[in-house]
């Protein structure tokens, strides 16, 4: 009985012996505390759950998404401070002061948090808060679906955090590669944490993946055309295209694993007929797609403040358009280029080797159209122009070390070395965070109401700019002399400094990250100085940017009518008159607690399943399943906001522009 | 009428039916993927027995006519919505619950044979494949029923309203899809399964 309840939870589960992991806890918990009494202390908690645990409003659920990724981006780079401190000392009878079976633990939870929790939620959130007002739509197709797929990914985040505490997490590396993570030789709870935090973000991602697309096809204003939207709403049609067609195979294949190391299948075993291989195919299948998943919105990003800020039409519109679907196609045929090494032979090789390099003609195209932007531009240097330009300089060097990569001899060097982390953090690190950052900085007043503060801002670019180079161009050098990736110690001294230049790299990263949230803070602080009270800071050209700042929940009081592709700019010079009377009642979602209810019994049912609990994981699946079926005879989900409330909080709006004029 | 907004409310197109067929389609993808698994794996028989050894096709004709029954009961609850028939809807829906779950218990009965006989999804990687490919789809016919009773309670409450029939719609299309998948799993698995 005891077993079928607790499973193989124990006392021993908890990591008393390690101290890093148990100060690590002790400030976590003393944290937790100290926000748990300062929400009560302002009597917070109503509000709280009110207006935003409950709430399907997009704007709130995708400030949310940025929220969850920024936390979890603290988490991840902890890891690669462990990371970068263990190499750096860990060198001859040194041992550094991570074990081997900790050490694996923190690569491959820096990778999995990184992609799926940092990545992921940050380019879902800018997503959510942008697409809907970009198109002039009120809210997303599916508002409650929204807010639950928000509680999805958040759950598997917790998941993910509660194995630094309770048990531990897998060692196998970000992808879980069997027979290593098969059941033979990671009997232990940490490859369970993997599969089923990534399965419960999985159904968060793929649903919010719908969403935007139906959100997209379906809600626009009058008058876009497809071929009217905004660059960034068609960088996120094509990722969440990507999100629905890529994401199945990744719950697919770890359904698989699940199976092998619970049922005691033999898919990936390496007895009675399994097949290793097919799970690293299958999972690059999901992989590769994944990249662009996370790079397309970020490109889009680039693309609304290049235009932005240097006060011109994007260059090459439907280029863009064009380099962004092909590079959404390409993606599914480039997978087998990430093992080369399987020994598939060489036409086999060829084909991925020349389709990989295939995907640099559009993403090039797409760097000369963010030239051109700025060619005869009058650019403004502010924050988000300085991302940028950060961007395609760093990004291009990481594009052509991808092309090399691409080439099957030099990937048979080249493979599984530092030279291949190098690449990819400098692709990820700066395309995808830098691309976050630019946006965050862009959208922010949008959201909030006031701009970031431009001086900690600058410190932040500049670190994290020269962090990055300092700590990835030794790693490029490394992995050509042959170092290869995920060693907690190395015997040859003379490659020590290498590592110690790196360590200080992160080192200019770490001071990046204390400046971001420096700024925000400062920001808060001076909020009444960078307020924004014409909802237009940047002078910006689509139109998310005519309306106030943060937007009324509504959005916009009548739908806007589409005549351009820069739709606020073309209102802009041509005397748009801002409606003040005549509004009529406006048809908006209801929130609901159910989404939150639902995926915090599905974290239930993970943990228990993870834990071999299986009385409370039985339990927590048939309360999951009965929510559900509750839920669905609630009919009442919508409400109208009264002509009434629009007049004031137009009326309002009116005032604040007139009191700046 | 101004250039630049509508001064009518905005009512843009109900998106349930395409986010719905979006999701089948990325169903449609785990289902490809157990496809693909199958072909690689199989005749991965490790020693153990094989297809031809083990499928009773009869047993398996029955339980295909069952779901293909189903689908055309399916079709006429569809038809009596149309024609705004509560009770018959009902009735039709109640057939095709019925013939869903005689198909699950024939499936049942099928892999309780096998595991008795020593051929369970741990035996061989095709014995793994064929578990998982069939049984993925006798889940998704499961849960297909459970929604059929979800809904049929909340058509005797409400009737057809619009809400509702776009419940019947959307789990019309999720049937019709099992449906097709299970063409492809009698023919990939079982047909030419029991090929030498």
């Amino acid at each position: 009985m005891r077993e079928l309840v607790f499973g193989r939870l124990g006392w021993e589960a908890i990591p008393w012996h390690e101290p890093i992991l148990l100060g690590t806890f002790i400030a976590v918990a003393l944290g937790a505390i100290a926000l748990l009494a300062l929400i009560t202390y302002f009597r917070f908690w109503g509000s709280l759950w009110r207006d935003w645990i409950t709430s399907i409003d997009h704007k709130k659920i995708g400030i949310m998404y940025v929220i969850l990724g920024l936390v979890m981006l603290l988490r991840g780079f902890s890891d690669a401070v462990l990371m970068r401190a263990q190499q750096a000392m860990s060198f001859g009878d040194s041992t550094g002061f991570l074990p081997p079976h900790h050490y694996d633990q923190v690569f491959t939870a820096h990778g999995v948090i990184m992609i799926f929790f940092v990545a992921m939620p940050l380019v879902t959130g800018l997503m959510n808060f942008v697409v809907p007002l970009q198109i002039g739509a009120r809210d997303v197709a599916f508002p409650f679906l929204n807010n639950f797929s928000f509680w999805m990914t958040a759950s598997g985040a917790a998941l993910v955090m509660m194995s630094l505490f309770v048990g531990e997490f897998a060692r196998t590396g970000w992808l879980a590669y069997p027979p290593l993570s098969g059941i033979a030789y990671s009997p232990d709870v940490g490859v369970d944490y993997y599969i089923w935090s990534l399965q419960i973000a999985g159904v968060g991602t793929l649903l919010s993946g719908i969403n935007l697309i139906v959100t997209i096809v379906k809600m626009r204003a009058p008058g876009m055309s497809l071929m009217k939207m905004p660059v960034f709403t068609w960088t996120a049609l094509c990722t969440n295209v990507l999100i629905v067609a890529a994401f199945p195979v990744l719950t697919a294949v770890l359904a698989l694993l699940s199976l092998d190391r619970y049922v005691g299948t033999n898919f990936f075993t390496s007895t009675l007929g399994g097949n290793a291989m097919m799970y690293v195919n299958l999972i690059w299948i999901w992989g590769h797609p994944e990249v662009y998943i996370l790079i397309l919105p970020a490109f889009g990003v680039f693309s609304e403040i290049v235009a932005t800020f240097a006060g011109k039409r994007l260059f090459g519109y439907a280029s863009m358009v064009y380099a962004t679907v092909v590079i959404t196609i390409l993606s599914y045929l480039v997978w087998l280029h990430h093992f080369f090494t399987m020994g598939s032979g060489a036409s086999v090789n060829s084909f991925f080797g020349i389709t990989t390099m295939i995907i640099s003609i559009p993403t090039g195209a797409k760097i000369f159209n963010w030239l051109f932007t700025m060619y005869h531009g009058r650019i403004r240097f502010e924050l988000p122009m300085m991302w940028t330009v950060g961007f395609i300089c760093t990004f291009t060097i990481g594009g052509m070390t991808g092309v090399l990569l691409a080439v099957p001899p030099a990937d048979f060097v080249l493979h599984n070395s530092l030279f291949l982390v190098a690449h990819f953090h400098n692709v990820i690190i700066g395309g995808v965070v830098f691309g976050m950052f630019a946006g965050i900085t862009y959208w922010f007043p949008k959201a909030f109401g006031f701009r970031l503060d431009p001086f900690w801002g600058k410190c932040t670019f500049w670190f994290w700019l020269v962090g990055f180079w300092f700590a990835f161009t030794p790693l490029y050098v490394l992995g050509l002399m042959g170092v290869t990736r995920r060693l907690s110690h190395f015997d040859d001294p003379g490659l020590q400094i290498w590592f110690e230049i790196a360590a200080f790299g992160a080192a200019l990263i770490f001071l990046g990250i204390g400046s971001f949230i420096v700024q925000v803070i400062v920001s808060v602080r001076n909020r009444a100085r960078l307020r924004d009270t014409t909802g237009d800071p940047w002078n910006g050209r689509t139109l998310e940017w005519s309306t106030s700042s943060p937007p009324p929940a509504y959005n916009f009081a009548f739908t806007p009518i589409v005549h351009d592709n820069d739709a606020w700019t073309d209102m802009k010079n041509n005397q748009y008159d801002r409606p003040v009377e005549g509004f009529i009642p406006i048809h908006m979602p209801k929130n609901t607690g159910a989404g939150f209810v639902i995926a915090m019994l599905s974290a239930s049912c993970g943990f228990a399943l993870i834990w071999h609990m299986w009385l409370p994981a039985a339990v927590a699946f048939a309360a999951l399943l009965l929510a559900i079926i509750v839920h669905s005879f609630n009919y009442d989900r919508d409400y109208h906001v009264s002509a009434a409330e629009v007049l004031r909080v137009e009326a309002a709006r009116t005032l604040s522009l007139a009191g700046r004029s | 009428m101004p250039r630049y907004y509508l001064t009518i409310a905005h009512h843009p197109h109900n998106g349930t039916l395409l986010g719905f067929w979006l999701y089948l389609m990325s169903d449609c993808l785990v289902f490809a993927c157990l496809f693909a698994v199958y072909a690689v794996l199989g005749r991965h028989y490790a020693g153990g027995p094989s297809g031809a050894e083990l499928f009773d096709l009869p047993l398996v004709a029955v339980n295909t006519s069952l779901l293909l029954l189903s689908s055309i009961t399916y079709g006429f609850a569809m038809l009596a919505m149309g024609g705004n028939r509560l009770r018959e809807t009902m009735l039709w829906l109640a057939s095709t619950g019925f013939l869903g779950a005689g198909f699950i218990g024939l499936e049942l009965h099928e892999f309780a044979h096998l595991i008795a006989d020593g051929a369970g999804p741990q035996r061989s990687a095709f014995l793994s494949s064929f578990f998982t490919l069939v049984g993925t789809h006798g889940l998704h016919v499961t849960f297909g029923i459970v929604w059929l009773i979800t809904l049929m309670t909340q058509l005797s409450r409400y009737g057809l309203t619009a809400a509702n029939r776009r419940r019947v719609m959307c789990l019309s299309m999720f049937w019709h899809f099992l449906d097709v998948v299970w063409i492809g799993v009698f023919t990939v698995v079982y047909l030419l399964g029991v090929l030498p």
